[in-house]
């Protein structure tokens, strides 16, 4: 076992022990708690949990993929996501996405090759009044338009490219 | 290390407490730091405020308080400052200093924030001059502005968990009886009567019984959950803590969607703090009654909302739902007989108990009683959470708390009922909003969103928008949801981008019919509403789309194109320097032009033209 493999078993060892009654009702809180540690699902960590809650691996791995909230696949450093919501639909969020999907070449739910960045969709943040919305890095910026964003979205990957 | 509340009478002898140390007239800075007024900077207000109460040495007689969503999110940054009940909107960090001075200490007003009534132009100081607010009954929304929610003596310093010494007082069956009484109806969108749900449960066999909060409020538009759930946890903890008396339940999930995490934050808190006091855990306040429960995160499936898949998804499968021939409250959660409640129907029961069935059931209609909690977006002035009673009508509610379309333009339809739900166009405003009359009509109340729609929305665009949310969240269970939700997706895409006829609408209405007759759970069989809402309602949009090749709200791509208006166009260039394109073509101070093969539609030219010279047709 290489030193970074031990070090990520050491990591879903600390998140599982959060969790000590063995209890496959807690699985998707599990999930969770993996993804905000590794940012993803890394195979080896589903493998560990479901052995920990007595679990074939495929329950493990099938309530991964069913759910839009985790992801399987390694992250970009940065997510822009749109909201998608009807208020924000109504109000043109369809072209933000377009915008952003045009600008930087990556899909709705996908991420950059360089892993720079992930285009992310959701379906409402109750945040309707000041719509449409994009959620850049966690900071919601209300009354967005496709121009603003692909300001905003340079500046981002600017940011960390070469000076 | 807190003590708990060993007995009723020790949990009434601490509000007295609260009340000795709490002066009615000591100034409360409310700020709103709900959803919408977060996104807007009211957390940097609240600091500032914070930073500029203390500096003044203020700290003992004036409180700043962060509250969940007071419901004027057009308004946030929201402030509301007590006892005067002064509403400030906008507020910048950059005012903080001169609402102190002035108002918290001078007892002025700082005119400029106060919201002015746009017909009237008339300043409104307090909440009830606002008519936003004016057009409500807030008997739930109300104490959002009033609390911490992060603190459980707010709450009981309002009178919080009274209502649950009342219901040990009254023992179980007078709850039951007093819940069936008031006719209350499961507020996340069936409709069901939530004390004939209680009965059977209560009813049901078994030594486990579990009750679950359904907060996984997956209505893309509708957010009156996550503002009870953060503004005001206990109130739906104590809630369910009395359903778990009534039901004789031991144990209690909360369910919340994964991308709500402050509400996620906020009830977990509330347990625990609930717990340290006794008002959880065995023998709460001193009774036979023992109750505890944990907090489930979703995984950000919108099935789950559907109450046999969300059992799945707790009990750490996916989100399936399963045919429900025999009912949860006998075989729910791990087989054993389990009752299912949304949010806003745990936070109506403490109410209930407290005043009573009969009052409750003065609010509303016959068939509907009680105030219903709407989430009102979209194209409309006010945008926010709107409380009303049931039986309120539409106009009064787009018209008058939201102030009706904003830009001058026409109204053309509300969407009620979320993705399961229909649009109901202009000449529907006068329906009273009740659960049976929205179905009648074609739509349904669903948990309570309500997205207002002008001239400038197409609504086969609408119907296409929510068969992809439907088409992606369909579990894939049934093949009639799983693809038929798809290929009804497909159609209408062929209709927005010209290539429908007459007989892709048929076909339309065709399929329709059978993914409602032949899938398993309420995803699929209401997946349809939406397009037989805007089919009923709005068949000639659907024909121009078809028989002209014409988008009437000129948003359909393909049936659009985009040119400068030669009487507008001053050519500042500006249109020109933005297209992403190149396909504007001009020099200064002359009429440019766009280049149809290049240009993709966009829209950005016509976001940055100051002189509105755009055309759309």
């Amino acid at each position: 076992m290489s030193e970074t493999q031990a070090s990520e078993a050491g990591r879903v060892a600390a998140v599982l022990a959060r969790y000590p009654r063995h209890d496959p009702g807690d699985l998707v809180n599990i999930l969770h708690d993996l993804q905000a540690e590794f940012s993803y699902l890394p195979e080896p960590a589903l493998r560990e949990t479901a052995a920990y809650l007595g679990l074939p691996r495929a329950q493990a791995y099938g309530v991964a993929t069913f759910y839009h909230g985790f992801h399987t696949e390694p992250r970009g450093e940065h997510t822009c996501t749109i909201c998608m919501g009807t208020a924000c639909h109504v109000r043109g969020a369809p072209r933000l996405l377009e915008q952003v999907e045009r600008d930087t070449g990556v899909a709705a739910g996908g991420t950059a090759p360089d892993l720079s960045l992930n285009v992310e969709e959701v379906s409402c943040v109750g945040a309707c009044a000041i719509g449409p919305l994009a959620i850049v890095d966690g900071e919601t910026h209300g009354h967005m338009t496709p121009d603003g964003l692909s300001r905003l979205v340079a500046k981002l990957l600017k940011k960390d490219g070469p000076e | 290390m807190t003590v708990k509340l060993a007995d009723p009478g020790a949990l009434a002898r601490h509000r007295e407490a609260l009340a000795a140390i709490r002066s009615p007239e000591r100034s409360v800075i409310a700020v709103c730091v709900g959803t919408g007024c977060r996104a807007n900077g009211a957390i940097d207000v609240y600091e500032a405020l914070r930073v500029e109460v203390e500096a003044r040495g203020g700290a003992r007689d004036v409180e700043s308080r962060a509250t969940g969503c007071q419901g004027f999110c057009q308004g946030g940054p929201l402030l509301l400052l007590l006892p005067e009940g002064i509403v400030y909107q906008h507020v910048r960090v950059k005012d903080v200093p001169e609402i102190v001075e002035k108002t918290v200490l001078g007892g002025e007003i700082v005119e400029r924030l106060l919201y002015v009534d746009p017909p009237t132009d008339l300043q409104c100081r307090r909440e009830e001059e606002i008519p936003f607010y004016r057009h409500q009954q807030r008997t739930l929304l109300r104490d959002n502005g009033l609390l911490d929610p992060t603190s459980i003596d707010d709450y009981i310093a309002l009178g919080g968990y009274s209502a649950l010494s009342k219901a040990l007082d009254m023992g179980p069956e007078a709850v039951l009886e007093e819940v069936k009484r008031s006719g209350l109806r499961g507020r996340g969108g069936a409709g069901f009567p939530t004390g004939r749900k209680w009965e059977a449960c209560r009813k049901a066999e078994g030594e486990l019984k579990y009750v679950v909060c359904n907060a996984d409020e997956g209505d893309p538009g509708a957010f009156m959950d996550d503002a009870l759930l953060e503004g005001n946890p206990h109130c739906v903890l104590e809630g369910m803590i009395i359903g778990a008396l009534a039901m004789g339940a031991r144990e209690g999930h909360v369910y919340v969607r994964q991308e709500y995490p402050v509400a996620v934050d906020r009830i977990t808190h509330a347990i625990e703090q609930a717990r340290e006091l006794g008002l959880l855990g065995e023998a709460i306040l001193g009774s036979e009654l023992s109750f505890d429960l944990r907090v489930s995160r979703g995984g950000g499936a919108f099935v789950c909302g559907e109450a046999s898949a969300m059992m799945a998804s707790l009990e750490g499968r996916r989100g399936v739902p399963r045919r429900r021939l025999i009912h949860l409250s006998d075989k729910g959660l791990w087989g054993r007989p389990t009752n299912l409640n949304n949010v806003e129907t745990w936070a109506n029961v403490p109410q209930i108990v407290l005043k009573g069935a009969d009052w409750y059931s003065s609010i509303g209609t016959e068939g509907s009683t009680g105030t219903k909690i709407f989430s009102l977006v979209g194209k409309v002035h006010n945008t926010g959470l709107v409380e009303v009673p049931m039986g309120t009508t539409l106009r009064e509610i787009v018209f008058g708390a939201g102030g009706g379309v904003p830009g001058g333009k026409a109204f053309k339809a509300v969407q009620t009922g979320g993705p399961s739900g229909g649009c109901l166009p202009a000449d529907k405003l006068d329906v009273p909003v009740d659960f049976d009359t929205l179905v009648a009509e074609g739509s349904m109340m669903g948990s309570g969103g309500m997205i207002v729609m002008d001239e400038d929305t197409c609504m086969v665009d609408v119907a296409k928008y929510f068969l992809r949310f439907l088409a992606s969240e369909s579990c894939g269970n049934c093949t009639s949801c799983r693809d038929g939700l798809a290929i009804l997706h497909d159609l209408l895409g062929d209709i927005t981008e010209g290539r429908g006829t007459r007989e892709t609408i048929a076909l339309v209405e065709e399929l329709a019919d059978t993914v409602e007759a032949t899938s398993l759970c309420a995803l699929g069989t209401s997946a349809v509403n939406p397009v037989r809402s805007t089919l009923r309602y709005f068949r000639e949009e659907y024909l121009a789309h078809v028989d002209d090749k014409r988008c009437p709200a000129a948003v359909c791509k393909a049936l659009i194109r985009f040119s400068i208006d030669a009487e507008r166009c001053n050519g500042c260039t500006l249109c020109a320097l933005r297209c992403p394109q190149d396909a504007i073509a001009g020099v200064k101070k002359q009429l440019h032009s766009i280049d149809q093969e290049l240009c993709i539609k966009c829209g950005i030219c016509k976001d940055v033209c100051n002189r509105d010279a755009v055309l759309v047709r």
